[in-house]
């Protein structure tokens, strides 16, 4: 990745906001994305990701707010005078010129008159360096998004922006195109803005991902932070998976807390819980499934002190190979999801049988329990 | 019973053929009498082969001056509908506005009325403003009533075009006036040529309007008329198959260049 010389090529939004009528699609929001970074935009469908695009690339007027590119405002520039260019989410090639004409596009509209080697070139980055003579309708889905990608590229913008652009691909050719992407970003260094709803997109790609929820962002962090430490209900359980605990504070002991949870107590260090806490009030505890440990009931003794832990009974376990994922029915908690490696299995682990979970105070967080405990998560179907 | 199945199999080409011919049948007639030397004035029995006409297209006192004032009104009023229309059809598919609904409705009430009403109550209407009746108010009229027929071709062309191609094409750095030019027009083309064919068609061959509005002007399709009542000469049929031919030369022409192009792509 290129130095960033002074933040002259940020892309900076403030305030800014987009209502249709009476209904706000984007709330007043400020970002920053630093020069030469990839920068992910992450929620569900209809949360405001493309509107938001939109407003950076000038194709949608913000009813409030500023956009700037470094030292430039550029809210009142119309798209064609943006150093910005866009892959679209339905790639919107030309239908009537061919691959050639639809990558020289830009080059030609801004006047350059030798486009032959660099349309070939680009065309070979992508590796579409056969189909130069081909229409549009002539490609497949994933060609169409590689001559997309392509066509924004070749204008070396100071921003790309990337609307879902590899939404309609299947997986295979979709982890080809991620790590392509990746490649070309860190090769020629310039910023990505790239739009997705998979979490797993933007957890792989990006350097900093922005969580989106209904025109709102929610937390802005890297992917490790972002799922070691998230700060709302609706990031613990849209980003990965998370077992949320009602629980209610006891006391304070140093830098931890002290809750009560059903008949048992939980240590939660202070500095990762994001709720005020104070004696008597309600927390919700979280959890990563990851991070549990599962014992049969039978061999509770041997769990070192010091851990936070939960009883239970398994109400399902599937084998996936590298994890089995078991369902844990516990007083506190009616779904406790775990993940277990398979390195020794214990054959004592089955449907029915008591158990006991236990995971360090280290890897529990604290969130405000005055939100919706189910924000966010997604329907199997959906993602 | 293998009759039946080979009928069934070819249905579809049957029933093409059938529908080709009903189709052709007229033209076919058109050439052949062309090619006809009736003994009268009347050009409605065959008689015998004959080439004169051909050789003599004009040899009718008045036609080649009527086909002449024909192809110029279809000309000027091809080219006034498709600029007025395409313009017409991009404002009601792009803009908001308050008039819309009733504009889209009113647009295909010129269709929808009888031609015989329109042309009389134009009539009255040039008559009223003290208009001389001749070239303009035939061209005037015939404008009026090839304009519905563009926009709706154009509209339906436009409706269809994604707008986010021109978004696309602003974001490649082109301005509103290239974006038109490159990406717009270019799109919208065929239904603008689907447009333009419909209108000069129209426009060429139109009877009733021209008749009540032309004053003591004769086009082509009142020349026929006229002479209808007298006896009909052959070179009516000759200037008849022309056009067929041209038409058809047209098609075909696109459709090997089109062909052509497609190959050098591929
Ligand atoms: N032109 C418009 N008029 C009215 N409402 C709109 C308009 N465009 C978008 N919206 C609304 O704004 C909200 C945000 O839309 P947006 O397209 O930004 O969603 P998104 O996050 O990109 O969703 P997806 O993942 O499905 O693409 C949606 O609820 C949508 O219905
Ligand atoms: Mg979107």
């Amino acid at each position: 990745m290129k130095t960033t010389d002074n933040g002259s090529g940020d892309v900076r939004l403030s305030g800014i906001s987009k209502t249709y009528g009476s209904f706000t699609a984007v709330h007043p929001l400020d970002l920053t994305v630093p020069q030469g970074s990839f920068f992910a935009l992450l929620g569900a469908s209809g949360c405001g990701k493309t509107t938001t695009l939109r407003m950076i690339a000038g194709l949608e007027e913000p009813s409030a707010g500023t956009v700037h590119l470094g030292d430039q405002d550029v809210t009142a520039l119309p798209p064609y005078k943006r150093p910005v260019n866009t892959v679209f989410q339905s790639y919107a090639l030309f239908p009537h010129l061919d691959i050639f004409e639809n990558v020289a596009f830009g080059l030609r509209r801004r006047g350059i008159k030798s486009v032959k080697k660099q349309v070939e070139d680009m065309l070979e980055l992508v590796q579409l360096g056969e189909q130069a003579r081909k229409k549009p309708h002539q490609l497949s889905g994933g060609q169409q998004q590689r001559v997309a990608v392509a066509r924004a590229l070749i204008n070396h913008p100071k921003v790309l922006l990337l609307d879902e652009p590899l939404g309609a691909l299947d997986l295979k050719l979709r982890r080809q195109m991620q790590l392509e992407l990746k490649r070309i970003q860190t090769e020629v260094g310039i910023t990505f803005v790239h739009v997705t709803h998979d979490q797993e997109e933007a957890m792989t790609m990006a350097d900093t991902v922005a969580v989106m929820n209904a025109g709102r962002v929610e937390q802005l962090g890297s992917p490790a932070d972002l799922y070691e430490n998230p700060q709302t209900t609706f990031v613990a359980n849209f980003l990965g998976t998370s077992n949320l605990i009602e629980a209610e504070v006891d006391t304070k002991s140093g830098d931890d807390i002290v809750l009560k949870a059903g008949g048992g107590k939980l240590v939660l260090p202070e500095a990762r819980c994001s709720a005020p806490t104070t004696a008597g009030g309600k927390v919700l505890v979280g959890v990563r499934p990851e991070k549990i440990s599962l014992v049969h009931a039978d061999a509770a003794g041997e769990i070192p002190e010091n851990r936070n832990r939960i009883t239970g009974r398994i109400a399902h376990s599937s084998f996936i190979g590298v994890s089995t994922q078991y369902v844990i029915d516990s007083q506190v908690c009616p779904e406790f999801e775990v993940y277990a490696q398979n390195i020794e299995r214990d054959a004592r682990l089955v449907p029915g049988a008591d158990v006991v979970l236990h995971w360090s105070p280290a890897h529990t967080f604290g969130l405000d329990a005055a939100q919706d405990i189910d924000a966010g998560i997604q329907e199997e179907a959906a993602v | 019973m293998p009759f039946v199945n080979w009928f069934r199999r070819n249905l579809v080409v049957i029933a093409g053929l059938l529908t080709l011919g009903y189709l052709l049948l007229p033209n076919v007639v058109v050439t052949v009498f062309s090619f006809n030397k009736p003994k009268g004035r009347f050009n409605y029995q065959w008689q015998q082969f004959s080439t004169e006409a051909w050789k003599d297209p004009c040899g009718v006192a008045g036609m080649c001056g009527s086909l002449s004032l024909s192809l110029q009104i279809a000309f000027w009023a091809t080219l006034g509908a498709t600029v007025l229309g395409t313009m017409i059809a991009f404002a009601l598919v792009r803009y908001r506005f308050r008039a819309r609904g009733a504009v889209n409705s009113l647009i295909f009430l010129p269709m929808a009325m009888p031609e015989v009403v329109m042309a009389a109550s134009l009539l009255t209407l040039f008559l009223n403003l003290g208009a001389q009746l001749g070239f303009w108010t035939v061209l005037i009229a015939h404008i009026m009533f090839c304009l519905s027929f563009v926009v709706t071709a154009v509209k339906a062309r436009v409706m269809s075009m994604d707008p986010r191609l021109e978004q696309a094409a602003q974001d490649l750095y082109a301005g509103p006036a290239q974006t038109f030019l490159r990406v717009t027009l270019p799109i919208a083309a065929p239904g603008i040529a689907a447009g333009a064919l419909l209108a000069f068609a129209l426009s060429f061959d139109d009877f009733i309007i021209t008749n009540f509005n032309a004053g003591s002007t004769v086009t082509f399709p009142m020349f026929v008329w006229g002479s209808a009542q007298r006896g009909t000469p052959v070179q009516i049929n000759v200037i008849g198959t022309a056009m067929f031919l041209v038409a058809v030369l047209f098609v075909l022409t696109s459709m090997v260049i089109s062909n052509r192009r497609n190959r050098q792509k591929a």
